[in-house]
């Protein structure tokens, strides 16, 4: 049968010819023949497949484990989305708009009105809401992680030494590498592109609170300690609010990197304007790649300028004298409510 | 022999990650660079022993580096000591645990820092009642408190301002008002004027003198500056390289330094402001003796033996009574007595009068002032050539 087969006719050879060129272990043969003047023909340590055994070994034995991780984040995840997908946009527009008058004044109102409107009109409501809940629960976990983890290497060298070079790694790992092992541990959806987000845009976070709290000037602990401060009297009262300008940059900077996860994380079936951009790439549909872009950006910008006013906005209204309920909107209604009751 | 409030025994700090070894070198009398050669480490005091009694401005005075900012430091244990004790109030502040620390540190001692050091993010009342709140104060009662230390130092107007808008010197009444705020028994004030323009630092000094008139506290005061020592301290103590070289008020250490680095300070210091009437007196005139029928014809004649313009009269107790000179005796008629032919115008002049307050009397005065003390004696008399030769006193041609 075997030699029917054979068009060329030619006798089958005798032993079996090693067809497995797919799984070759070029290994063994470089170790036979070692060359001390080219050492690196071939992989000495075979990295690659400690990393897949340690992948599926966990895979295997800890799948439970993050299962679990998956329960909070799916939770906080679904809540956020049902919340911002029941709003009806006319309210949320207006809320926002009012929010960003609040925070920042009239002209930042006007942008975020103007902006959300655009995102509307052009057709990405829907996918906007989606990627605002995967970015909003993201930034709450990196919170929930970042902001202990920042004060803990602030206070202590040593685990600061170890966690930095993981920082490093987050940070410069190319995402499509952890993509992989993500997926594997958590399955696909909207969920691992939440994990993908937070690893990747946890660490500016870690470092800034950790820079903060360091940066908080020498004489400004001592008269903590001269005064009495318990260590943490000193953490709540002293560096925290000291170092409060520096971790809402954290926070500003933790924003926009979600954001900008968004069409990354899509790559694992995640919904929202990323999955526009990735489906218009895919498709070669430029308009539709274009609509989920512009759409990244108005968001990225009307976030990227509420956070940073959020920041700056406490010490303007210690030049000003003004408490917040003075101003904005809210401030309007304060004084008609006042006025009413003098009359 | 005053109360004692804070006792410094044979306390040494090691800078470095090895103390017990550079200590042991120490000890054994090797020299201060030698130990840094030999094992890295700095010393930061060697061997400090002192006492500061209840109420007293106590100056710690000395060059950068010469350790006063950290024996400020270990007294309330902003620094721990590599060995040794310190007694605050009866109580050992080297051996007590964090918390009973953090009590003293709330109610006995505060600190005044160079630096202000004032929280950004409070504004003024809340900055100043910061103490108080740490110790667990319900914020009506420390803002009670805070405005009435805010009131003492004249910033009670500023009260919701924050520190960035607020000039150097009322920065430092803040930090000033903070430390006041618990009413501690113990101030510590490091370098806390020196951060600030001279005629504004004057002014703090007179505010600390005159709070300090009210309210008598024990103050610790670190400084480099000579003239706010002097001016300030009941005494003065003076590091050098770690070693307190010398404690007294200023007086003594000004006339018995105790080596020429204590001598240094001196140099081209205002002697004016430190130095006495009693200090320069000098003895050389004639003093006559008033008797019962010892006219100016008596007079006259010792002047002459003893070719001298002027006569100083005394008596028998050696009071002062007046001054007479040739020409006042020689207008008078011979049997005339003496205390009619004294000069009017010169006045005596108390002994503790500092030179500064001299120079006016002295000279509009046509002959040397007369010095009394508190009882009148006569102590001497001053005369212009004398004055100012000791303005422009050299300590370094001293010894």
């Amino acid at each position: 049968m075997a030699t029917a087969a054979n068009p060329w006719g030619t006798q089958a050879p005798a032993t079996p010819p090693n067809n497995d060129w797919l799984i070759n272990d070029s290994n063994s043969k470089v170790l036979h023949h070692f060359d001390w003047l080219n050492p690196f023909d071939g992989t000495l340590v075979p990295f690659d497949k400690w990393v897949e055994h340690a992948l599926n070994w966990t895979v295997e034995n800890f799948r439970g484990v993050f299962q679990a991780i998956r329960v909070p984040v799916d939770g906080t995840l679904s809540m956020l989305e049902n919340f911002f997908q029941a709003i009806p946009p006319t309210v949320f527009i207006v809320l926002m708009a009012l929010l960003a008058w609040q925070i920042a004044g009239k002209k930042l109102a006007f942008g975020t009105f103007a902006s959300l409107v655009i995102i509307g009109l052009i057709g990405a409501w829907s996918e906007m809401m989606v990627t605002l809940s995967l970015v909003f629960t993201s930034v709450i976990f990196c919170m929930i992680i970042g902001l202990p983890l920042g004060i803990w290497i602030a206070r202590s060298d040593r685990a600061s030494s170890i966690i930095r070079p993981i920082l490093d790694a987050m940070q410069t790992t190319p995402a499509f590498v952890y993509l992989v092992p993500v997926v594997m541990l958590f399955g696909i959806g909207n969920v691992p592109g939440v994990v993908v987000t937070i690893i990747f845009a946890l660490p500016p976070l870690i470092r800034l609170t950790n820079l903060g709290i360091r940066q908080v000037p020498e004489d400004l602990i001592e008269v903590s300690q001269s005064f009495g401060a318990s260590p943490w009297q000193m953490l709540f009262r002293v560096q925290l609010p000291v170092a409060m300008p520096t971790i809402m940059a954290g926070i500003n900077q933790t924003l926009m990197l979600s954001l900008s996860m968004v069409v990354f994380a899509s790559m694992i079936a995640v919904g929202g304007l990323g999955q526009m951009v990735l489906r218009g790439i895919g498709r070669l549909d430029m308009g539709l790649a274009a609509v989920g872009g512009l759409g990244i950006v108005l968001l990225a910008v009307v976030l990227d300028r509420m956070t940073q006013a959020l920041g700056l906005r406490e010490k303007v209204m210690h030049r000003q004298r003004i408490k917040w309920y003075k101003k904005g909107p809210i401030g309007l209604v304060y004084t008609i409510t006042c006025k009413k009751e003098k009359k | 022999m005053r109360e004692t409030i804070i006792e410094v025994k044979n306390i040494y700090k090691v800078f470095g990650d090895s103390p017990k070894k550079a200590l042991a070198l120490l000890k054994k009398g090797v020299d201060k660079d030698e130990i840094f050669r030999k094992t890295s480490q700095t010393i930061g005091i060697n061997d400090a022993s002192f006492e500061i009694y209840k109420g007293e401005i106590f100056v710690i005075m000395g060059l950068s580096g010469s350790g006063k900012s950290t024996m400020v430091r270990l007294m309330n244990r902003l620094i721990e000591p590599t060995s040794g004790q310190i007694y605050v109030d009866g109580d050992e502040i080297t051996a007590m645990n964090q918390s009973s620390l953090r009590d003293v540190r709330r109610e006995k001692i505060s600190m005044v820092f160079q630096s202000f050091a004032l929280m950004p993010h409070m504004n003024v009342i809340d900055n100043v009642a910061f103490g108080l709140e740490l110790g667990g104060m319900k914020k009506s009662e420390r803002y009670e408190k805070a405005l009435n230390a805010l009131e003492q130092v004249g910033l009670k107007d500023y009260s919701f301002s924050y520190p960035d808008e607020l000039s150097g010197g009322m920065q430092q009444r803040v930090g000033l008002a903070r430390a006041l705020a618990n009413d501690p028994r113990v101030l510590l004030m490091d370098e806390a004027f020196s951060a600030l323009d001279p005629l504004i630092r004057a002014e703090m000094q007179d505010e600390l003198l005159k709070l300090q008139a009210e309210h008598e506290r024990t103050i610790i005061f670190i400084s480099h500056d000579l003239d706010e020592a002097m001016k300030l301290g009941d005494r003065i103590a003076i590091m050098q390289g770690g070693v307190v070289v010398q404690i007294g008020t200023p007086d003594e250490i000004l006339k018995n330094p105790a080596n020429d680095y204590v001598r240094s300070f001196f140099r081209g210091v205002n002697v004016g402001g430190i130095m006495t009437a009693r200090d320069i007196a000098s003895l050389q005139q004639v003093t006559i003796i008033q008797k019962d029928g010892n006219g100016t014809l008596a007079a006259l004649q010792t002047l002459h033996e003893h070719d001298r313009e002027f006569g100083y009269i005394v008596d028998k107790k050696r009071k002062y009574l007046g001054v007479v000179s040739v020409d006042s005796l020689k207008a008078k008629p011979k049997r005339d007595s003496i205390d009619l032919a004294f000069i009017k115008e010169v006045e005596p002049v108390l002994e503790t009068a500092y030179l500064n307050d001299l120079m006016g009397a002295v000279a509009k005065s046509p002959c040397a002032v007369p010095v009394v003390n508190e009882q009148g004696k006569y102590m001497g008399a001053i005369s212009k050539a004398a004055l100012l030769e000791s303005l422009d006193y050299n300590w370094e041609e001293e010894e």
